[in-house]
């Protein structure tokens, strides 16, 4: 499923200015230790997390994941939506929690 | 018809008529009205059907046939009284080129394409089939040109010498979590235009990553150098900071010095050092208490075979 249509019915707010959600996610993670998503997400998963800082987007690009979902509310820092444009990674935001989002994705047939 | 398109000519030659042809065909039986085939004709908008009897081509039967037949008063009458009998055929395992000529010798719409064992219908072919499947073939082939040029190590191929060794180096500051990060994003991208293979790219990072964040979280600093040749890419991290007492400890995973403000970052979960050795082909250690503390990494660039059996 693509980026796109996976904002349009979760319903998420779109923070980082890139061109384009036209990008197929794989499957979906959900972690907050970064060591822990570096070494068990795959290229082109989505990405939840409570992290706001820049060093989310260096591991979104290490990883070429498709995308962040900020979780509960939480707004990425200046800095990091700076870093996240240049590196093209979109970050999305929810005001529900890593658990809600987690089941909505995967009620629409996202797996992990 | 003259050709001289080398590569086009090419692609004729490898492409066979049964890759080019339609699978599925609308057919017809002998024993059907002219009737039926005006309504399957029309149904499908169709310009020639071929005609089937037990899976066998008996005959091949075209609007031409059904103007035939309307002008003779369009009467009740079958398409075995109606149909051209014996119609001139191609095999699927025929080179595209040959039918491009036998369009050509005989000017006819389509062919109905046999397979050769067996002599059954398999398809049929037009004009517009040779087009597309030639479109098709050429835009595969330039796609996967595209991708072998992006991969391949141009620059080892294209640099001449008897050994090289390219050397890129970073400084790492101490604590500084806003820059954190960026050296081992920035080889990423050095490593992909150098043309690597995209599994070695990925430990390469990973391991860089982990490295990087170890000198910014407990290193006070230090310095990231990274040497590639047409072997292996050799990450060198060196820190002057406290040092490990004990490494094996430190190489558990789960096992931790970070303090409680580093950890709430997402960062110091006790996992980067069993990160990087998972990561790489070889790693050594080297700390001194009070002095700091070097990694040694290593990553095979040749012998592929590593990125099947690996699981990071």
């Amino acid at each position: 499923m693509k980026l796109q249509e996976i904002r349009e019915k979760l319903d998420l707010a779109l923070k980082s200015s890139v061109q384009s959600l036209d990008v197929e996610v794989t499957a979906a993670y959900s972690s907050d230790i970064l060591s822990d998503v570096i070494s068990h997400a795959r290229e082109g998963n989505i990405w939840l997390t409570l992290h706001t800082h820049s060093n989310i987007v260096a591991v979104a690009v290490l990883q070429s994941l498709a995308g962040i979902i900020l979780v509960g509310g939480r707004q990425p820092e200046e800095d990091t939506l700076e870093r996240a444009n240049k590196e093209q990674i979109p970050i999305l935001t929810t005001k529900l929690s890593a658990f809600e989002i987690a089941g909505r994705l995967y009620e629409l047939g996202i797996r992990g | 018809m003259e050709i001289r398109f080398n590569k086009t000519l090419e692609i004729l030659y490898e492409l066979k008529v049964g890759d080019a042809m339609k699978q599925e065909v609308i057919t017809i039986g002998p024993g059907d009205t002219m009737a039926m085939l005006n309504d399957t004709m029309s149904k499908h908008r169709l310009s020639g059907v071929p005609v089937v009897e037990g899976g066998k081509l008996v005959g091949l039967i075209s609007i031409s046939d059904i103007i035939s037949w309307l002008i003779k008063g369009g009467g009740d009458a079958l398409i075995q009284d109606w149909m051209v009998k014996d119609p001139q055929c191609l095999y699927t395992d025929q080179p595209l080129i040959h039918a491009i000529k036998r369009f050509d010798q005989l000017g006819y719409g389509r062919f109905p394409v046999l397979d050769r064992e067996s002599g059954q219908l398999s398809g049929i072919i037009t004009k517009g089939d040779i087009i597309l499947g030639t479109l098709h073939k050429m835009e595969h082939d330039y796609s996967e040109e595209e991708i072998r040029q992006y991969r391949a190590s141009h620059f080892f191929e294209d640099i001449n010498a008897d050994h090289i060794d390219l050397s890129l180096s970073f400084n790492i500051a101490g604590l500084d979590f806003d820059r954190a990060g960026i050296a081992s994003t920035t080889m990423k991208k050095n490593l992909k235009r150098l043309g690597l293979q995209p599994d070695v790219i990925r430990r390469a990072s990973i391991a860089s990553y982990e490295a990087e964040m170890n000198q910014v979280i407990y290193g006070g600093g230090g310095t990231m150098r990274f040497n590639i040749n047409d072997e292996k890419i050799i990450i060198l991290a060196e820190d002057r900071g406290p040092g490990i007492a004990d490494i094996d400890l430190a190489m558990q995973e789960g096992y931790t010095t970070a303090e409680p403000w580093v950890r709430e970052l997402g960062f110091g979960a006790g996992m980067g050092l069993p990160n990087i050795k998972k990561c790489a082909d070889k790693f050594e250690i080297t700390s001194t208490p009070g002095v700091g503390t070097t990694l040694r990494i290593e990553i095979l660039i040749t012998g592929a075979g590593n990125e099947t059996t690996r699981d990071t």
